[in-house]
C-alpha cells in the first residue's frame, strides 16, 4: 500500500458545495480544496440572500421594521421582533406593562423551540434519521400553531409593536399549551432515544467541528454553540430583560465544543424553553398589554374614532412615524444562535439613522474554515448543520 | 461626571491624548477615541485586568453625510468576566478612508470588517482578505453611504472566468 501511495501522483481537487445543495439551507456556497476526502483548503462564500436590510429599514419608519426583522432568522421571527421593539423601546426610554413582557418571553421561548426542532430535526435528517427528523417536524408544527394562534401567521408573525404587542393571549391559549407540551415531550424523547445514544449519530457528529473555548470567544461564538464550548454566557442570564430574572430555568454547558455537545445543549434548551413558557404562563398577571402613550402606541380604534387627541397622534405616527430623540443604542437579547444585537441611530426624525443587527450566525459561519479543515469531506454537513446558519440572518 | 464609569474613567487616564469624548446615553456607555490608536485601545480593553472586554461582539459602521469626519466605525465589547458592555467609535474622514484592522486581536473581526468594507468603503489596513462579502466582484459602489441612492440599479454581470 505505502509503495502504491509513493508512485500514485495525487493533486488536489477543487470541488463547490452550493450555492445551491441539499444540506445549504438557505443559499451558501463552499469552495472545498481535497486532497482525497481530507479537506485542506475551505472557503465559505456568502451573502446570496443578502436583500440589504438596512438600507430597507433606513427608508422605513420606525414602526415598518418589523416586518423587515421577520424576514432575518425566519425560523424564530418572535425574537427578532421582540429584540428590535426592546432596542427602539430603550432609544425612547419606556418601560412596557408587566403582561406584555410576559406574553413577550412566551412567544419568545416558543419562537426558541421551534427553532432548536428544526435545527435537531434537520440535522438528523443530513444524518439519514428521517425519523426523527419526522418527529421533531410534528412537534414543530404543533408549536407553530400556537404562534399562529397568537399572531395569526407561522412565520411571517410581525407581532410585536413599539410599546406594545399587536393583540392579546387567545384565551384557550394556555390549555393549548399543556395539550402541545404534552406531545412535544413525548416526542422529544421520542427523539433522544433515537439519537442520543444511536451509534451512527454519534459516529457522525463527535469529536468532530471542535471549537475551544477561548477560540470559540476569539471568534465570536455566543448561544449554543458557545455554551457547547463551556462558556457559560446566554443573554437572558448576564443581562436579563423582560422577566426573565423571575424565570427558573437552566444554562446547558457542553464540554468539548464539538457537534455533538451542540446537539446536547440544544436538546436541553428546548426543555428549559418549556418551562419558561409554563411559568411565564402561571404568573402572567392580567392588566394592559400597550402602552398608554399614543405618540409611541396606537391607541384603540374606539378611541381614535371618538377622541380628538387620539385621532391626531394616530394621523402623525402613521404619517411620519414615531420620533425618538437623538443617540444610540446598542440591545442584545438572546437569539437561538447567540446575541441577537440591535444597534440603532437616530437623529430625531420618523426613520432609523442607522439600524444595524448583530447576526448571531455570521462569525458561527465566519470559523466553518477553522472548525472544518484537516477533517473529511463528510464532516461538512453535521458541522455546517450545527452551526444553524440562516441565510436570512447571516446575509441581512 | 462625578460618577464615571470603571472603563471609560480607565481609557481616560490611560489613553490621554487618544479619547477625543466620552458620554453615557441610556447606558450605553461610550468612548470616541481618535482612529490612529485603536488597535492600541482594543488591545487595552482586552487585557488589562480591570477590563477584559474578551467579546468582540459587533463591529458596523455609520456615514453621517455632510457631518466631518464623515464615517465612524463603531466596536461592540463585552466583558464576560465583569458583564459589561462598552461602545468605542472612531472617525473616519472621507478622505483617508482607512483604519487599522483589529483582526489580529480578534480573529472573528475578519468578517465583520469586510462587510464593513463591502458596504461602506472603509478599508482595513493589515487586513489579511480584505474583499466584497455580501455582495459581488464588479459592484459599483458602496450601498450602505447616505448617498447611494436606494434604487440604485446594478447591472447584471456572470462569473469572474
Amino acid at each position: 500500500m505505502s509503495d502504491l501511495k509513493k508512485t500514485l501522483p495525487t493533486e488536489y481537487m477543487v470541488l463547490n458545495m452550493g450555492p445551491s445543495h441539499p444540506v445549504t439551507h438557505g443559499t451558501v456556497k463552499f469552495l472545498v480544496t481535497l486532497d482525497g476526502e481530507t479537506i485542506v483548503d475551505f472557503v465559505v462564500d456568502i451573502g446570496y440572500l443578502h436583500r440589504g436590510f438596512e438600507k430597507m429599514c433606513e427608508n422605513s419608519t420606525w414602526e415598518q421594521v418589523f416586518p423587515y426583522t421577520d424576514r432575518l432568522n425566519y425560523v424564530p421571527p418572535m425574537i427578532n421582533n421582540v429584540g428590535y421593539a426592546l432596542a427602539v423601546e430603550k432609544l425612547l426610554g419606556i418601560d412596557v406593562p408587566e403582561r406584555n413582557k410576559y406574553i413577550r418571553v412566551i412567544a419568545s421561548e416558543l419562537s426558541r423551540i421551534s427553532d432548536h426542532l428544526t435545527n435537531v430535526a434537520a440535522s438528523g435528517l443530513e444524518l439519514g434519521a428521517f425519523t426523527a427528523f419526522l418527529y421533531f417536524v410534528e412537534a414543530r408544527e404543533l408549536v407553530w400553531d400556537m404562534l399562529e394562534s397568537l399572531c395569526g401567521a407561522r412565520l411571517t408573525s410581525n407581532y410585536v409593536r413599539i410599546g406594545g404587542l399587536k393583540n392579546d393571549l387567545p384565551e384557550d391559549f394556555k390549555d393549548q399549551t399543556t395539550a402541545v407540551f404534552k406531545r412535544c415531550r413525548e416526542l422529544w424523547s421520542d427523539v433522544d432515544k433515537l439519537l442520543t445514544k444511536n451509534r451512527i449519530f454519534i459516529d457522525r457528529v463527535r469529536d468532530v467541528g471542535i471549537m475551544p473555548p477561548d477560540e470559540a470567544i476569539a471568534w465570536g461564538f455566543t448561544g449554543p454553540c458557545l455554551r457547547a464550548s463551556g462558556v457559560p454566557y446566554d443573554v437572558r442570564k448576564a443581562n436579563p430583560y423582560l422577566v426573565y430574572d423571575r424565570m427558573d430555568f437552566e444554562i446547558p454547558i457542553g464540554e468539548k465544543g464539538d457537534n455533538f455537545d451542540r446537539y446536547l445543549v440544544r436538546m436541553e434548551e428546548i426543555i428549559q424553553s418549556m418551562r419558561i413558557v409554563e411559568q411565564a404562563l402561571k404568573e402572567i398577571p392580567s392588566g394592559p398589554i400597550n402602552v398608554d402613550m399614543p405618540e409611541y402606541r396606537w391607541q384603540s380604534k374606539d378611541d381614535i374614532y371618538n377622541k380628538i387627541e387620539s385621532l391626531i397622534f394616530h394621523f402623525k405616527t402613521v404619517t411620519e412615524g414615531i420620533k425618538p430623540p437623538p443617540g444610540e443604542v446598542y440591545f442584545a437579547v438572546e437569539g437561538t444562535n447567540g446575541e441577537l444585537g440591535f444597534y440603532l441611530v437616530s437623529d430625531g426624525r420618523g426613520k432609523p439613522y442607522k439600524c444595524r443587527v448583530r447576526p448571531p450566525c455570521f462569525p458561527l459561519t465566519a470559523a466553518m474554515p477553522r472548525m472544518i479543515k484537516g477533517s473529511l469531506i463528510a464532516d461538512v454537513v453535521p458541522t455546517f448543520d450545527m452551526i444553524n446558519m440562516i441565510g436570512g440572518e447571516c446575509d441581512r | 461626571m462625578e460618577h464615571m464609569n470603571v472603563t471609560l474613567k480607565k481609557l481616560k487616564d490611560s489613553f490621554p491624548d487618544s479619547i477625543i469624548d466620552t458620554h453615557s446615553f441610556r447606558g450605553d456607555d461610550t468612548a470616541i477615541v481618535k482612529k490612529e490608536h485603536i488597535v492600541k485601545i482594543c488591545e487595552f480593553l482586552r487585557d488589562d485586568d480591570d477590563l477584559l472586554y474578551n467579546f468582540m461582539m459587533d463591529l458596523t459602521a455609520v456615514d453621517y453625510l455632510g457631518r466631518e469626519p464623515r464615517f465612524e466605525v463603531v466596536y461592540h465589547f463585552y466583558s464576560l468576566k465583569h458583564n459589561r458592555r462598552v461602545r468605542i467609535k472612531a472617525p473616519v474622514p472621507e478622505s483617508n478612508c482607512t483604519i487599522d484592522s483589529i483582526v489580529s486581536l480578534w480573529i472573528g473581526a475578519d468578517w465583520f470588517e469586510r462587510e464593513v468594507y463591502d458596504l461602506y468603503g472603509i478599508v482595513f489596513k493589515g487586513h489579511p482578505n480584505l474583499k466584497r462579502i455580501l455582495l459581488y466582484e464588479g459592484f459599483e459602489g458602496h450601498p450602505l453611504r447616505k448617498d447611494y441612492p436606494v434604487k440604485e440599479r446594478q447591472p447584471l454581470i456572470g462569473p469572474k472566468n
